[in-house]
């Protein structure tokens, strides 16, 4: 615990909160990737470079890109009359709280559980590769084939409407 | 003497920190090599716009800048001057935030590819295990600075460019990443100093570059259209068409800020040339063994000037495309050719040493690049554009 992880921390949850409570649809998804490049520089604070490049690369790279599409291309980034706030916020403030209650909970319960190592484990990227391609290469197949599926499938949704117009 | 010369920015950077207290040696020794980078890079901008400018006036017939100094070699001062005397101007409606961090996070990220970019031996700031996966991951944080560049700008011109420019960036980065695993399968390593040192050996005074590989050979080529597209420049500059656009995603930007977007595309494409050169062009490595006495960063800095050169070239010679065949070209042809390129490697990899691995990847990249020009040239593909939406 030092003066790096509380200011990463610091901007991750401030990321993610102004992602929650900003009015314009657009800044939201902004913060939003201010909250996944903390995220990304606490992993790489933790000396896991391959999950820390993973995710600028899939978070910031992809997925960030995709929602700011998603938000351009259905309805604009003007702010709706009745305010962005659902009348149910106080249940999901609730729900929300009671997740992050269980996932503390199992968190320091699990904390006694693991074994004590002096120093931390190095694992390069080369280990990674090799027991993604070696011993779990199964469900790295299925997952490539699940995701082939999805992108043909999002093809054929998308090229519907071309047959019908003529 | 030789030696010495070779590592004489080591040896100077060394002698440098060496007059500090030990506390702050590491700190000013990686601040000296930030600040090298934050040199180096932009004289080399300034020069190049010129050699642009003067280049493509020749090949437009015309003489490009002549004014300033003799030849007008003093043109890039006078345009630095310019933009930073112009006045900075914001549109009203304009998101003011937004828009002043746009160039930033552009400029930022683009220095930062820098950083493990090995540009002579021992010379790269940060050897890292996965420096490949490193510029990768910020070479795609550069579209979101391009997006909020075109969005906060609330003007239609630039964010329709920033839409065609996310667009392309995405759909390349596809094929680019794809022809750099080929490296990496054959090397065994994301470190570019790693990639780099396994193509420094040589056979019969020949050096052993990916490129002198069938399937580097082609590899390249695709890298270097993707390349090409990834950092916007002609022939696959519609983000920012100057007949169609205005100037794309930084039509609202004036003064610095826009000389910040111009130095922005132009360090992307030293950053983009200096890997391909890492991955493909043998990095610091001498083109011939006897020449092995040449400074290595001479090597690096001239294959990346080269490159530029032939950008420049391409950029002088190719019409620009339309946003269809953009697509086309880059989901029907680039990626298909370097996911055959991947099987290739595979090829070559295990096929072993000898002749027999040259005759048969050579074999099956020779059948499919005629192939795919005997079937995609064919006529009866190219005709009028048909409208799906703005009929």
């Amino acid at each position: 615990m030092n003066l790096v992880f509380y200011v990463l921390a610091g901007l991750t949850v401030l990321g993610g909160l102004a992602a929650v409570l900003l009015k314009n649809t657009v800044h939201c998804a902004l913060a939003l990737t201010v909250a996944f490049a903390g995220l990304a520089l606490l992993f790489l604070e933790l000396d896991a470079q391959f999950a820390g490049f993973a995710q600028i690369l899939v978070y910031i790279g992809a997925v960030a890109i995709l929602v700011v599409f998603a938000i351009l291309l259905t309805r604009g980034s003007e702010t709706p009359e009745d305010g962005v706030f659902s009348h149910t916020w106080l249940a999901g403030l609730a729900v929300a709280a009671a997740v992050f209650a269980v996932l503390g909970w199992a968190v320091i319960q699990s904390a006694p559980a693991l074994t004590h190592e002096s120093a931390a484990p190095v694992v390069t990227v080369n280990q990674i590769g090799n027991a993604l391609l070696g011993r779990y290469v199964l469900p790295l197949e299925i997952v490539a084939l699940l995701l082939t599926a999805a992108l043909v499938g999002a093809v054929i949704v998308a090229m519907h409407e071309k047959e019908e117009t003529k | 003497m030789v030696s010495t010369l070779d590592q004489i920015f080591v040896l100077l950077k060394h002698w440098l920190v060496g007059l500090l207290p030990s506390v702050l040696q590491p700190a000013a020794g990686v601040l000296l090599s930030v600040v090298a980078i934050v040199c180096v890079f932009p004289a080399l901008f300034a020069l190049t716009v010129l050699l642009e400018r003067k280049g493509l006036g020749r090949m437009q017939n015309r003489l490009g800048p002549n004014r300033v100094g003799p030849f007008g070699i003093l043109q890039p001062i006078a345009d630095a001057i310019k933009s930073l005397t112009k006045e900075d101007i914001v549109p009203l409606r304009a998101d003011a935030l937004i828009h002043f961090l746009a160039p930033l996070v552009l400029v930022v990220a683009v220095f930062l590819e820098f950083a493990v970019v090995p540009m002579g031996r021992n010379m790269v700031l940060v050897d890292m295990d996965a420096s490949l996966l490193f510029f990768f991951s910020i070479g795609a944080s550069t579209e979101l600075s391009v997006f909020m560049a075109g969005w906060s700008s609330r003007n239609k011109y630039s964010l329709m460019g920033a839409m065609r420019a996310v667009a392309q960036m995405i759909s390349y980065e596809v094929p680019l990443l794809m022809s750099s695993v080929a490296v990496v399968m054959i090397t065994g390593s994301l470190s570019l100093v790693k990639i780099v040192e396994a193509q420094n050996q040589y056979t019969y005074g020949l050096p052993h570059w990916n490129i002198f590989t069938p399937w580097g050979c082609a590899g390249f080529v695709m890298f270097a259209i993707a390349a090409t597209a990834e950092t916007n420049r002609s022939p696959f500059d519609l983000p920012e068409g100057e007949s169609e656009l205005v100037a794309g995603y930084f039509t609202e930007y004036s003064g610095f800020k826009f000389a910040l977007f111009f130095l922005g595309e132009y360090l992307g494409m030293f950053s983009i040339s200096g890997l391909g050169t890492a991955l493909f062009l043998g990095g610091w490595s001498a083109p011939f063994s006897f020449l092995w006495w040449v400074p290595s960063w001479i090597w690096f800095f001239g294959k990346v000037m080269l490159s530029i050169c032939v950008l420049i070239w391409v950029r002088g010679t190719l019409p620009r495309l339309r946003q269809d065949q953009l697509m086309n070209f880059a989901w029907k042809f680039v990626l298909p050719m370097t996911l055959l390129n991947l099987v290739d490697v595979a090829l070559w990899r295990f096929l072993g040493e000898g002749w027999l691995r040259w005759v048969v990847c050579s074999a099956v990249m020779l059948v499919a690049y005629v192939a795919a020009a005997l079937t995609g040239l064919r006529r009866d593909h190219i005709g009028p554009r048909s409208y799906r939406y703005a009929e």
